[in-house]
């Protein structure tokens, strides 16, 4: 009698799993020695005479601040391109770690994980199209939440719950600094976009 | 007042039997006490605007990641500690499409369940052979490969006697920043599965098996490694489109 050929393991588990995504997990407390790298919230060329300076605190529904997000920027450049630029980071040639980016290509991504108070800052040249997307992870989210920073105003902003659509927008503190808070949830809670 | 595992087995059983059909963890889900202060609590707006930046994203190239970036058993002088293990997959958009040249990056605890990480705690060795980092870009079918050792399940706080199953942080890209995708790779069989609030978070039953690898026996490598194999969907708008070599 001969044997029942072994049911190979990735058909057996196709059959209880679906064809749907790949569900979102937390990122967790410990990814700070994985995800950020060295010069991650520079998007500015080096000395870039335009460039600006986009700052602000994670907080809570107890407006505490979160020490442990990791903040991701994606925009357009001055021209209002959003075609990115690949392959700009440097690699240090013996021991192949991050050192930070070239200087020059104009990325449009950023990556910046908050301090033990909750602050985080960027340094970028103004989005042509008038925002900078984010996506914010944490310890204690479980799926990732879009938001945009508005450096006007902007029609979009009339679109939004009313009353709401000021969080977006970010507050001139001085020539070439705004500031921009995002609260996970509370009184003052930050609106989250939805891309369907 | 302690929280014991009963009683964050009883949550997870309510919120299981309450669960309305989705892929995605709810972010307001209380067996994993850090999500109560840290989820919105007005619904998201949608933005169905075909311009939007979001679908458009980050571009990565061959000089971001180096060679050795996807072996994480040779990034320190000596050989790590722990069972060589070879993680492969697809990653593909909800159409079956492969996603090309996208960054994807992992982080993991190393064998003994302890993070080079000064918040962790855990009295576990660290071994100076094993940092726990790796990174690579997909190639023209989507696919991707690391080879690493198998991590050690861990102790958290979340309540008394609360551990994580082993498992492989992921973070991947799409071609549209909507895409983006933070998420944990499982092993099969982990006895730790019913007891963690954050595998459990996912309440549909085939979402939160697509969270485990498969062991495949074809990808074990003769007096090397044991193969698993873990294909990714990225999730996204509808309108987003792959353009070629990207
Ligand atoms: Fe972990």
């Amino acid at each position: 009698m001969t044997p029942p050929a072994p049911a190979s393991n990735r058909d057996r588990s196709a059959e209880g799993r679906g064809t749907g995504p790949t569900p979102s997990q937390t990122v967790g407390p410990f990814y700070g020695y994985a995800l950020p790298f060295p010069g991650g919230g520079d998007l500015a060329p080096a000395g870039a005479p335009d460039a600006i300076t986009v700052h602000g605190r994670v907080r809570d529904g107890a407006g505490d601040a979160v020490p442990d997000a990791l903040l991701e920027f994606w925009q357009a450049d001055p021209a209002g391109n959003l075609a990115g630029a690949p392959g700009s980071l440097r690699r240090d040639p013996v021991t192949g770690a991050v050192m930070g980016r070239n200087g020059v290509d104009f990325t449009g991504f950023g990556r910046v994980a908050t301090d033990a108070d909750g602050h985080w800052a960027l340094r970028t040249l103004p989005p042509g199209n008038g925002h900078i997307s984010v996506c914010v992870f944490a310890r204690g989210l479980l799926h990732h939440l879009f938001t945009r920073v508005y450096l006007a105003h902007d029609p979009f902003l009339d679109t939004l719950p009313a009353d709401r659509g000021r969080t977006l927008l970010a507050e001139r503190e001085r020539e070439g600094v705004y500031r921009f808070d995002i609260h996970l949830q509370g009184e003052k809670e930050t609106v989250f976009l939805d891309f369907g | 007042m302690s929280l014991t595992q009963a009683d964050i087995d009883r949550e997870i059983a309510e919120r299981r039997a309450a669960a309305v059909p989705g892929d995605h963890p709810a972010r307001d889900y209380a067996p994993y006490r850090s999500t109560l202060l840290r989820h919105p609590k007005q619904p998201p707006v949608a933005v169905t605007d075909p311009e939007a930046a979001e679908l458009t994203g980050p571009v990565f190239g061959v000089t971001d990641v180096t060679a050795l970036d996807n072996d994480l058993t040779r990034q320190h002088a000596g050989e790590p500690l722990g069972e060589r293990i070879t993680v492969r997959g697809r990653v593909t958009d909800r159409h079956g499409r492969p996603v090309r040249g996208q960054l994807v990056e992992i982080w993991q605890a190393n064998a003994s369940g302890r993070y080079p990480h000064q918040r962790d705690d855990h009295p576990a060795p660290l071994d100076p052979n094993f940092t726990g980092v790796g990174r690579c870009l997909t190639g023209d079918d989507g696919e991707y490969a690391f080879t690493t050792i198998k991590p050690g399940a861990y102790p958290w706080r979340n309540h008394v006697n609360a551990w994580r199953p082993a498992h492989i942080h992921f973070s991947l890209f799409g071609t549209a920043f909507a895409q983006r995708l933070v998420t944990q790779m499982y092993f099969p069989g982990d006895p730790l599965f019913p007891y963690d609030p954050i595998l459990q978070s996912v309440t549909d039953d085939r979402a939160r098996q697509r969270l485990v690898a498969a062991y495949e026996h074809g990808l074990s490598v003769p007096e090397w490694s044991l193969g698993y194999r873990w294909d990714i969907v990225l999730d996204g708008p509808a309108a987003t489109w792959t353009e070629e070599g990207r």
